[in-house]
């Protein structure tokens, strides 16, 4: 199967701080790879590098077939990206967000039209069209916000944190998206805090203090620790961590 | 004791709090569980005298917070959801300034914050900027709680936080308790629920079940079953699609389904080998605060 | 009392732990001192003259022999008509011309009058007007020396701003005017800014929630700006006395009085500006529209409000700087004691009863 993200010995350091200390992992097409690991553990460094927008100081790897060091504006064309922090323009409308995102990676009007249908169609969404998305309930707004992070069928899309706050059906729903956005080939890479999560993803890695202590299956990693769920495995490995901070 | 009486509370068209009534007693760790947008930030922004309502009344130890919300101030103490504490000082400094602003001082009330706060000593003269979630959470409920207030407002104290440090956070709440605090807090984890000696589910603005969390639990009314198969993504369709099944989420590495209660264990199983399932386990379980917020809000 | 220390304290953590911002703060008088002493230079000079002389008697020759000799002037034609002057000033051949009335010794002497007529191309009013100031200052000079000979009392008033400027210098004007500027942005803007940046980031709703008064923070707010305005202050009266060579006249007492009232009246500008938005940027946005430029356009700093359209001179009457900074150049320039300067205190005294007045009211124990 086709490594879409193959990092080695991947580091970054702050001064003499390092926040990611030589990780080494893959990721295959069509994976959904949980990105776990305490606050302050380096999750969101790693994933800077890898979408382009931070340089290591050391280590290499590609990411949709592109050099990290080297080809970061061609990565960042491949990947789709949303976190709970920023996803949309809260003050445009629905379509003229998704007419924005398409148009910034290059998606010709008549494509943006027809995909726009598309998705708004299979959002059950149609309705929304003209509606500023500021007044959207959360839940709604982050299912927009995968669909326009996929809207140009990116290689890997990065998911940061996606569900926060967001309630326990719509949360479900949201899951279901991405696995059907896994189905079509999209490489998933997933943060999050929810542990029940952890457990929808096809494999996991787990950081402490930078490094990447553990990972594999979920079921897999709960033999390893000998644990029932995977908060408790969470729970084990972060014991582990000796950095409290970042 | 807090007394909440008929609280409303809009903004423009939407309804943020929809009648609101309940009451917290002395001593108590009282969660408020919903999701974002549910309204938590506007209740505990009115409890703190920062909001008023529209109309209904809210009494704090006999005092209103509308009319007494000077001597509120006073008696509570509150962390909003946002991390709140100045990022260009350091640990001390924030502390010794949220002291002084109450009138107290740090020597007055260090038994109480002891057990957070020496956690985070060691790094007192960090800028709080500088720390990590885990430890801004604990420099925050330091100086929320330096003044030793009667009453602790805590919004959403332990959103974004790792399940390591969210775990320790409640922690330090049960010890709180013990000094005879009262505890007002709310999260939108709902496995947090099990951490509050009673809890309110809350939803578009109203309380939509206000008890401890066993009696959520017992009143739960639907035959709920755990499943477990190879292909856990492909199976969520095909047992929505059963007759008899009524709903089906992923819970973790188990789907929950609820189900009618003409249906039995084995004939589910049998249903999914025809479909080609393989290492199906199916069995009776009993609900998480999750399910019972889903069936409520299914209703 | 020990809150509002604690407070105080707190802010000056802010300020010295944002090393950038202070030094902009601390440099921006020295840059401005400099910048409108010497770079902008407002002097006119190579001045052309045209002189038409009817009288051509002791003082008419005089007066047009000294502004002949000053240095600001270069050349000068003697004509015999007006149209010869209209003609000159159309073809750019003249700067200025000056016109004595027939008689003009024997009118000043027995009647205690004499006319004479400045006529400059006010076709750029800013060159106009000051050519025109030179010449008035140097009749004036001219008038002063005679007063003092004759002893006789004048009751000639000369509309004449570089009266008391002799040597005509362009920074003697400006001084006032960065002062005024400096102290309204430090003041108004940046505390305006430390508040809502306490509600950006959510401490407001902390603080809120706590038993000090919001008064308490208000006032707590504007120490530490009000001790960097007196730090600029001394920056720019050093730097004018002992760079620019703008000696103070007047009482220094005096002087620092004026300014501490303007302090006052523009920190409760900048309270009023912190109640009324949410984000800084706005706040930056208000304060640079609403404070910066009318100080700049509309208080006389740049051009003379004599000049301006009768609506801008109305408007101009609202700009606090305007009055501070007549009474600076009053002060510092003229020397001038209190007793000329009633006007623009109680002026500046009137503005800060009301912007306190409604700062006060607008104090807010809730969140909007």
């Amino acid at each position: 199967m086709k490594e879409v993200i193959k990092v080695s010995n991947l580091t970054k350091k702050f001064g003499n701080f390092t926040a990611v200390d030589h990780i080494s992992f893959d990721v295959r097409q069509g994976e959904i790879f949980g990105f776990l690991g305490a606050n302050g553990a380096g999750k969101t460094t790693a994933m800077q590098m890898l979408c382009g927008i931070s340089k290591p100081t050391s280590g290499k790897g590609t990411v949709a077939g592109f050099d990290v060091l080297k080809q970061n504006e061609k990565i960042k064309k491949n990947i789709g990206y949303m976190s709970q922090k920023f996803s949309l323009y809260e003050d445009l409308k629905v379509w003229e967000n998704i007419r924005l995102f398409g148009g910034i990676y290059g998606l010709s009007d008549k494509e943006i039209a027809r995909k726009t249908n598309d998705l708004l169609h299979r959002l059950n969404f149609e309705s929304e069209r003209n509606t500023i998305v500021k007044s959207l309930p959360l839940g709604w707004k982050q299912k927009l916000a995968f669909s326009v992070a996929i809207f140009h069928t990116p290689q890997i899309v990065f998911l940061d944190e996606p569900t926060g706050g967001v309630d326990p059906a719509m949360r479900r729903q949201f899951w279901e998206m991405i696995y059907e956005a896994a189905n079509e080939g999209i490489t998933v890479f997933v943060t999050t805090h929810y542990m029940d999560e952890a457990e929808y993803c096809d494999r996991v890695s787990m950081m402490v203090d930078g490094r990447i202590d553990a990972l594999d299956t979920p079921a897999e990693l709960r033999r390893q620790f000998n644990a029932e769920t995977m908060d408790e495995v969470f729970r084990k490995l972060a014991r582990k961590a000796v950095r409290t901070d970042n | 004791m807090i007394t909440v009486k008929k609280l409303h509370k809009t903004y423009e068209k939407v309804t943020a709090l929809n009648n609101l009534s309940f009451t917290v007693n002395d001593g108590e760790i009282f969660g408020v569980i919903g999701p974002d947008g549910a309204g938590k930030t506007t209740l505990f922004r009115i409890l703190a005298s920062l909001l008023l309502p529209d109309s209904g009344s809210a009494e704090m130890n006999g005092l209103n917070v509308v009319k007494d919300f000077k001597k509120i101030r006073k008696i509570i103490g509150y962390m909003p959801g946002r991390f709140s504490l100045y990022q260009d000082l350091s640990v001390e400094e924030n502390l010794k300034f949220f002291a002084t602003i109450f009138n107290a001082t740090i020597e007055d009330n260090y038994h109480l914050i002891k057990d957070i706060y020496r956690q985070i000593e060691p790094f007192k003269k960090r800028r709080a900027g500088a720390l990590s979630g885990g430890m801004k959470q604990k420099l925050a409920l330091s100086c929320a709680l330096i003044h030793k207030p009667e009453v602790l407002i805590l919004d959403e104290p332990t959103t974004g936080v790792d399940p390591v440090s969210r775990k320790e956070f409640w922690d330090m709440l049960k010890k709180l308790k013990t000094d005879g605090i009262t505890i007002l807090v709310s999260t939108a984890y709902m496995d947090e629920a099990g951490m509050c000696d009673r809890i309110a589910l809350m939803r578009e603005g109203n309380f939509i079940a206000t008890d401890t969390p066993e009696n959520i639990i017992s009143a739960y009314q639907e035959t709920l079953w755990a499943v477990e198969t190879e292909n856990m993504p492909a199976s969520l369709r095909d047992l929505r699609n059963h007759p008899k099944v009524k709903t089906c989420f992923a819970f973790g590495n188990r789907h929950h389904i609820t189900v009618q209660p003409n249906l039995s264990e084995a004939e589910l199983q049998d249903y999914l080998k025809v479909k080609g399932y393989a290492n199906i386990v199916v069995e009776p379980i009993s609900p998480t605060v999750e399910d019972c917020f889903m069936a409520l809000t299914n209703a | 009392m020990k809150q509002f220390l604690s407070f105080v304290q707190k802010e000056f953590y802010h300020i010295f732990r944002d090393g950038r911002t202070m030094l902009i703060l601390l440099g921006m008088p020295v840059v401005q001192i400099l910048l409108f002493g010497f770079a902008i230079n407002m002097e006119v000079q190579n001045i052309r003259t045209a002189v038409f002389d009817p009288a051509r008697d002791a003082a008419t020759t005089e007066i047009s022999g000294r502004i002949a000799a000053n240095s600001y002037f270069n050349e000068q034609k003697h004509v015999h008509s007006f149209h010869e002057i209209n003609r000159l000033l159309q073809q750019g051949e003249i700067d200025v011309a000056v016109v004595f009335e027939q008689n003009f010794n024997e009118n000043l002497v027995h009647t205690k009058k004499a006319q004479i007529q400045i006529i400059t191309d006010a076709s750029n009013p800013n060159t106009g007007t000051i050519v025109a100031n030179y010449v008035t200052a140097i009749i004036g000079e001219y008038q002063k020396e005679k007063l003092q000979l004759n002893a006789i009392p004048y009751q000639i008033v000369v509309e004449n701003k570089l009266l008391y400027n002799p040597e005509m210098k362009s920074a003697y004007t400006f001084v006032p005017g960065i002062m005024g500027l400096v102290l309204m942005i430090i003041c108004a803007m940046m505390t305006s800014i430390s508040i809502v940046r306490e509600k950006e980031r959510g401490t407001m709703e902390v603080l809120l929630a706590s038993p000090i008064k919001s008064w308490t923070i208000l006032i707590a707010k504007t120490i530490p700006y009000l001790s960097l305005s007196l730090i600029n202050l001394i920056t720019i009266l050093l730097l004018s006395a002992y760079v620019l060579h703008v000696p103070i006249q007047g009482s220094l007492a005096l002087l620092i009085f004026i300014s501490v009232l303007f302090i006052f009246l523009a920190l409760s500008l900048g309270l009023i500006i912190s109640t009324a938005v949410r984000t800084q940027e706005v706040a930056v946005i208000i304060s640079g529209i609403g404070l910066m430029m009318p100080t700049l356009i509309l208080s006389g700093m740049i051009f003379p409000i004599d000049n301006m359209p009768l609506l801008l001179q109305w408007a101009s009457t609202l700009v606090p700087a305007r009055w501070y900074i007549t009474a600076v150049k009053k002060v510092m320039i003229e020397g001038l004691g209190i007793a000329y300067i009633i006007k623009e205190l109680s002026i500046i005294a009137g503005m800060i009863v009301f912007l306190i007045g409604v700062s006060i009211a607008n104090i807010k124990y809730r969140l909007n």
